[in-house]
């Protein structure tokens, strides 16, 4: 079960080619789900349009339940690109994981901690940058303190708690269930192919498990994202 | 690095800069395309729709005000013209009335008049039959005079005489 990680580097920056395939092969398939959905735009919504609506609206359903939309709808774009942004990753290493000469190269890029917390600083960086672009950066450096002073320490190792958690808590869930899966294709293929009945249903079970947990840790990603937005944004925090 | 050991399968002395930049590269990008080719025309056209849907409710409410106010224009004319034709039919009743009273009056007084045309006729012809039964008497008192001298009575000679007895025998009686 030890995979080793396809690597190379340029001019000192280390990367993880598995990880840049997926992510690009993540990239397109969302960008072909996307542009597709919304080619033949229509007053009347057909097909494809009508699930992209739906998700525009859940996602602008996430922001509302957080902020007011006035303020909120500038990361409207930014919340939809990251639900199917990372829900298609947490799908891509569902169906099968492709392993060559013991390098890992076909798995879900969210499976990697790497990514996740990259994900996870991006989002307290930008949360970070509103905060000061709503409040100026006397407000900004007034949450820090508020309501008491002695809160600052707590406050600053809750940004980092709070990225690292919403980084992590991806990561876990699935790399979590790619490992079990990984373990359940083991038992697929031991006792000369007896153990194919004996994984066929626990495999089936987890799979549809982590559809399940693949779009509920997408959601959750947003969901926490506009929390913490909101709580830099919004003056009354 | 620090999450190194973390990595699924991760080996020492490899570091993850380039997949950090290729995550954050690849997701901006990501986004950015995705807002010029999908987000942005899909929330034109929710926007679109969104606009008509306002503008449908608003003409319809519109709509549904004017059809208020006209069906309020018309009962009130149908009020109107229900009261009018009342006051037609009760003119009507009236004028009815007084015609009959008109044409009853004026049979009454046709048959007044029938009555007494007739009454002068049967007069006039009573006088006329008086008159001719008074030539008669004349004529026959000239025959029956005739008789008793035995000689001719001219007529003539002695009408007038025969006149003044009978008019003075009707004056006695």
């Amino acid at each position: 079960m030890e995979h080793k990680n396809p690597y190379f580097e340029i001019a000192g920056l280390g990367f993880n080619t598995a990880d840049v395939m997926m992510l690009l092969i993540t990239a397109v398939i969302v960008f072909i789900i996307a542009v597709v959905s919304t080619r033949k735009l229509q007053l009347k919504p057909t097909g494809m349009q009508n699930f992209m609506e739906w998700v525009m609206d859940f996602v602008k359903g996430i922001i509302s339940n957080n902020m007011d939309w006035k303020t909120g709808g500038q990361f409207h774009i930014l919340g939809i690109t990251l639900i199917m942004f990372i829900f298609v990753a947490n799908m891509l290493g569902l169906p099968f994981s492709i392993s060559v000469d013991g390098y890992l190269w076909w798995k879900s890029p969210t499976a990697d901690p790497v990514v996740t917390l990259t994900l996870a600083v991006m989002i307290l960086v930008l949360t970070n940058y509103y905060g000061v672009k709503a409040q100026g950066m006397k407000g900004y450096l007034k949450t820090f303190v508020s309501p008491m002073s002695f809160l600052l320490p707590i406050k600053i190792i809750e940004e980092l708690a709070n990225t690292l958690t919403l980084g992590l808590r991806l990561y876990g869930n699935i790399f979590a269930g790619e490992v079990l899966l990984g373990l359940l294709a083991g038992l697929a293929t031991a006792w000369s192919g007896a153990g194919f009945l004996a994984a066929f249903i626990p495999m089936m079970a987890w799979q549809a498990f982590s559809v399940f947990i693949g779009a509920i840790q997408s959601f959750i990603f947003v969901m926490l994202t506009m929390v913490y937005m909101s709580h830099k944004v919004s003056k009354d925090h | 690095m620090l999450l190194d050991y973390l990595v699924l399968g991760s080996a020492a002395g490899q570091n993850q800069y380039g997949t950090i930049l290729a995550t954050l590269v690849v997701f901006v990008v990501l986004m950015l395309l995705l807002k010029k080719f999908a987000w942005g025309p899909l929330m034109g056209i929710m926007q679109q729709r969104e606009e008509l849907v306002a503008n449908e409710i608003e003409s319809a409410e519109k709509s549904r005000k004017e059809a208020h106010e006209l069906l309020e224009e018309q009962r009130s004319l149908l009020k109107e013209a229900r009261t009018e034709a009342q006051a037609i039919v009760e003119n009507a009743k009236q004028q009815a009335i007084l015609q009959k009273e008109e044409i009853v009056s004026s049979a009454k007084a046709e048959a007044v008049r029938l009555q007494e045309s007739a009454k002068r006729d049967i007069e006039s012809e009573k006088e006329k039959a008086i008159a001719a039964v008074r030539e008669e008497v004349v004529s026959l008192s000239v025959l029956a005079a005739t008789k008793v001298l035995n000689k001719e009575v001219s007529t003539e000679d002695n009408r007038t005489l025969i006149e003044e007895t009978i008019a003075k025998a009707g004056e006695a009686r």
